[in-house]
């Protein structure tokens, strides 16, 4: 989960790394008010979208009055950057800007470990200054049962060419980076720019946070970070329902159970979309999990059939752990409650435990909408077909 | 011959006093593995019993290994304890620690992975994996034990139904031992780790390898097998369809801007002389053709 800038602030402010002042607003009027509130000579006012490029796409301007201030924040609201809507902005205070640097502290699924990364040329993208001056990155790994202590933050500093009189208090910023990355379970914790002002001070100017969604259950408070307004209405369902789903544009939507399985299956539905007119692609990811019982296949069906997309269904599930009898009880089930609300075909190709039961039960019931196909190769073919044709 | 887990080992499981701990242990004495305790701390000199089988329960893995011997240990405790569990495990000097559990916070993995590979006598599999299997010898996890036979192909895969899916296409050929390494960002054992060990067992002949988008695993394993690896290799790689930006189930299964898709990895080791199928059964297909000298 990612958090918005003026969300990282208030984490960091939390931690007591150095940040201004900032007030977020959702109107104009609001935005003069905040800048009132500041009342210093300058403000800034920031879109809050979680994407980078704020700058180059007119996101992020200076104002010099609160008047001014509601009218940048009238251009700002409403921009779409990057595909994404601005509907709030940050009126921050004004800094007097000396120097700019970067520093980021992040997973690294590679080497399993945390890894440092830091630059006295800020302010640039990243991405571009790695590629470009890779020297003047320095990348130093955290270890992370010991995480980022002083003397990490000491060899950082060092390695990235801090000057002698920087070092020591912008090594004790990163320290308390540190614990906003290891206290709020954070897998990317990035300042850009990390800056030092005319009277020395040491101010992490613009921040990025993602949080590991795994650890949820230990931080309630992360309740308030819950962002759906941008969510497919279809993604939030799901999510009611502890289905693991993500919406695509297609027409064949997918049931499976595992998520190698269910991705490959979008795989084999892709490529045979290939062969047939209209070339029909996958309509969702949706992932039943180990153990499905038929209240969990049922709901499932339920939602991908309430996708005015879909044309077809493909259920493609391999019974390891997950009986194919249950699999087979839910698309029995869930066309029953469904009744006459039923009218997509459903491909459905069951392999592995309880499998005979699961095909005898589906052949006995008999449903016109239900075809069974043997191989996950042919059953993709088939629904390719008929999606296709409807 | 396999890899890592044979007939010998003796298998300790954390949790097995849990539904899902109980439900597996079950699975895995009647597939044949030697399910010699079980720890829950605060049920110690309890036993369960499995069928017609007493296995005794343990305060802790320390004396669990001490009572009984045991060289493995499986992990099936929530997400919140799985941390503790394995550090314990590592402790007691358990040589292998396959974890099953999902949804473990990637903190707590990265700070287990760094304590057992700091140890220097711990592997540490998973976590978010079904274990791993030796057909006909044992059996750590949730994979079904039905689905292929001992044989001398090597399995390892990030899916664990793609992992019974190949299984269930080349049973009758048989594995030497099929490991699911998991779907997490970090994980205790790699696919490099994998190709090693299997290059170096003379009880297999093919290695199949699975991946999905996300990291960079696969593009280094390629590397690895154009330096390392003598047998053949085929792989097959899920997630070609996966939009930007969107966790496909798995944790770890997430392509970010330009990295981790699945079109670089099939390049990368294709490079590397790998043969990848479009489909699982094509990629079966493909290790058929290799294991019945046509390749």
């Amino acid at each position: 989960m990612d958090l918005f800038e003026y969300q990282a602030r208030d984490l960091f402010d939390a931690h007591g790394v150095p940040v201004l002042r900032g007030i977020v607003a959702r109107t104009p009027e609001e935005a003069e008010q905040a800048a009132r509130t500041l009342d210093t000579p300058v403000v800034v006012v920031k879109a809050q979208v979680k994407t980078g490029g704020r700058g180059k796409a007119g996101g992020v301007k200076l104002a010099r009055s609160p008047e001014e201030a509601r009218d940048r924040a009238s251009d700002i609201l409403g921009l779409v950057i990057n595909g994404h809507t601005v509907e709030q902005v940050m009126v921050t205070e004004g800094a007097d800007i000396a120097e700019e640097y970067y520093f980021s502290l992040l997973l690294d699924r590679a080497n399993r470990s945390y890894l440092a990364m830091c630059s006295v040329e800020g302010g640039m993208d990243i991405e571009t200054l790695a590629e470009e001056h890779p020297e003047k990155l320095a990348r130093i790994e955290v270890d992370p049962l010991v995480g980022l202590d002083a003397a990490k933050a000491d060899e950082i500093v060092a390695a990235a060419g801090f000057a002698e009189a920087d070092r020591a208090e912008v090594a004790r910023v990163l320290v308390l980076l540190g614990e906003v990355y290891r206290e709020n379970d954070a897998t990317l914790v990035e300042v850009n720019p990390l800056v030092k002002t005319g009277d020395g001070t040491i101010l992490a100017l613009d921040g990025k946070v993602s949080l590991d969604d795994n650890a949820a259950f230990r931080h309630p408070d992360w309740a308030e970070f819950a962002d759906e307004s941008h969510d497919d209405p279809l993604e939030i369902r799901a999510r009611e329902k502890h289905l693991n789903y993500v919406k695509l544009d297609g027409s064949v939507g997918i049931i499976g159970n595992g998520a190698g399985l269910v991705m490959s299956t979008l795989d084999v539905v892709a490529g045979a979309g290939k062969e047939f007119p209209g070339t029909p692609t996958p309509a969702n990811f949706l992932d039943i999990g180990g153990g499905a019982s038929a209240q969990v296949m049922a709901d499932g069906l339920d939602i991908i059939l309430s996708d005015a997309q879909v044309k077809v269904v493909f259920v493609n599930v391999f019974g390891g752990i997950t009986a194919c009898s249950e699999v087979a009880k839910g698309i029995i089930a869930a066309l029953e409650i469904l009744g006459e609300k039923a009218t997509k075909p459903i491909v459905v190709r069951l392999d592995g435990n309880a499998v005979e039961i699961g095909r005898h039960m589906l052949s006995e019931a008999a449903h016109p909408l239900v075809t069974m196909e043997l191989t996950m190769d042919s059953a993709a073919r088939k629904a390719a077909e008929l999606a296709s044709k409807n | 011959m396999t890899i890592w887990l044979d007939q010998d080992s003796k298998v300790l499981v954390q949790g097995m006093t849990g539904s899902e701990g109980r439900k597996h242990t079950q699975r895995m004495i009647t597939s044949g593995t030697r399910v010699v305790g079980g720890v829950t701390p605060g049920k110690g000199g309890q036993t369960v019993t499995f069928e017609e089988d007493p296995v005794p329960v343990f305060d802790s893995v320390a004396e669990a290994k001490a009572a009984t011997g045991a060289n493995v240990s499986v992990v099936f405790v929530p997400a919140a304890y799985t941390k503790k569990a394995v550090f314990e495990a590592v402790d007691a000097g358990i040589a292998l620690v396959v974890v099953i559990t999902e949804g473990v916070p990637v903190k707590d993995t990265a700070e287990f992975y760094t304590y057992a590979a700091n140890s220097g006598t711990t592997r540490l599999i998973g976590p978010n994996c079904p274990g791993l299997i030796s057909p006909g010898q044992s059996n750590v996890g949730i994979i079904p034990a039905s689905i292929a036979k001992g044989g001398r192909i090597g399995l390892v895969s990030k899916s664990g139904t793609l992992t019974y899916q190949m299984m269930f296409e080349l049973g009758d050929i048989g594995f030497s031992t099929a490991v699911g390494i998991g779907g997490d960002p970090v994980i205790g054992t790699t696919h490099i780790d994998a190709l090693a060990a299997f290059e170096a067992d003379p009880g297999t002949d093919c290695i199949v390898m699975i991946g999905e988008i996300g990291g960079d695993a696969e593009e280094r394993a390629a590397d690895y097998i154009a330096e390392h690896v003598t047998k053949p290799v085929v792989g097959y790689v899920a997630g070609f369809t996966a939009p930007e930006g969107k966790t496909m189930g798995h944790a770890g299964a997430i392509v970010s801007g330009s990295k981790g898709t699945a079109q670089a990895k099939k390049a990368a080791l294709e490079a590397a002389g790998v043969k990848v199928g479009r489909t699982p059964s094509e990629t079966a297909g493909l290790v058929r053709e290799i294991m019945e000298g046509r390749g």
